[in-house]
């Protein structure tokens, strides 16, 4: 299972892809389709970061037949669809909305976002574990989003997630990783593919990300709402690239003291004993 | 067939009350409302209809959840 390298033009930087379900990614680095200022400008985002798999969400269409689909705007030959379920706040409706995404998308994947309350947007743990349960018996591949809680990963990933998806910190907040000890917990406790989502603001935020070892971060506001949408996208692809890599090559470890770099034998101006 | 083009049924379409002629598939209906067949999923009275069932006959009363993929994270 050799992957093409994350950067073709630098076998170096070979890298195993990252799989879900049945659908495997060489980019690591999800992305939504929410609050661009154009389709356009998404469109120009998703090339530019290099995304293979972005999330949209399922509403009414829109019966005047005056908007224009969004999935005219997605390559799906190089991207993959992501359904969610984002706007529930039960189990409920979130089972009914992926059923529904299931249909219009003829996929079987699924990002689970059962929330708690609108005002903090934080996910139900109790809700997204009895909806996740009840979506895999169904045939979906459940991604569900969730608290950065090892415990209740590993609750998610026993009931049959194909990966689970812990917070950063509050969707749309820019916070970054608020627990990387618990991000790196939750990362060692399971065999399902870790992707942190939501909370992401800076590239700097994506490094951390995969530096503490997670599979694959997803990230919308941070690039749709920035300045120039398609250059913060750009600047998101070598910052999942420089964290995954350097995860990969392995960090040295933490010294209290300093260790010089240089030689310490030869020098001319060494003291006399 | 006469009496049926005369006829017409009340349904909720995405929380909308609207009319139409009777009788009317769901197939027919997504014709009348000019939208695709494709991209898009039907919920029949709080049940999924999957796209087989696209030749179903609405009757009076039905509701109809009409929707499709936009942006979202």
């Amino acid at each position: 299972m050799t992957a093409p390298a994350a950067d073709a033009a630098s076998p170096d930087l070979a890298d195993t892809p990252l799989v879900v379900g049945r659908h495997s990614f060489r980019s690591r680095l999800l992305l939504g389709t929410g609050k661009y200022p154009s389709h356009e400008v998404m469109r120009a985002a998703h090339l530019a970061a290099g995304t293979e798999c972005v999330t949209v969400a399922v509403r009414r269409v829109d019966l005047t037949g005056r908007e224009k689909s969004l999935l005219d705007w997605i390559d799906r030959s190089r991207i993959t669809l992501l359904p969610n379920t984002a706007g529930c706040f039960d189990a409920d409706d979130a089972v009914r909305v992926a059923r529904l995404g299931r249909e219009a998308g003829l996929s079987e994947l699924v990002k689970l976002e059962v929330l708690a309350d609108p005002r903090t947007l934080l996910p139900d743990p109790i809700a997204t574990l009895d909806a996740t349960r009840r979506l895999v018996k169904e045939g979906f591949v459940v991604l569900p989003y969730c608290s950065d809680d090892p415990v209740l990963c590993r609750r998610l990933e026993e009931a049959g997630a194909a990966a689970v998806m812990p917070l950063g910190s509050p969707i749309g907040s820019g916070q970054g990783i608020n627990n990387p000890r618990n991000i790196r917990a939750i990362k060692q406790a399971l065999r399902v593919p870790v992707l942190v989502d939501a909370g992401v603001g800076t590239p700097s935020d994506v490094t951390v990300a995969f530096e503490l070892g997670v599979d694959g971060v997803l990230l919308n506001t941070a690039v749709a709402q920035a300045r120039e949408p398609a250059r913060m996208a750009a600047a998101m692809r070598h910052a999942w690239i420089a964290g995954r890599q350097g995860f990969l090559a392995g960090r040295i470890a933490v010294a209290d003291h300093a260790t010089p770099s240089s030689p310490e034998s030869g020098r001319i101006a060494a003291a006399s004993g | 067939m006469q009496d049926h083009a005369t006829n017409t049924i009340r349904l909720s379409v995405n929380g909308e009350a609207r009319e139409f002629a009777a009788p009317l598939s769901v197939r027919a209906l997504l014709r009348e409302l000019a939208l695709p067949t494709e991209r898009l999923a039907v919920e029949l009275n709080r049940e999924l209809l999957p796209r087989t069932g696209f030749d179903h006959v609405l009757h009076e009363g039905d509701a109809l959840e009409i929707v499709t993929f936009v942006g979202g994270g």
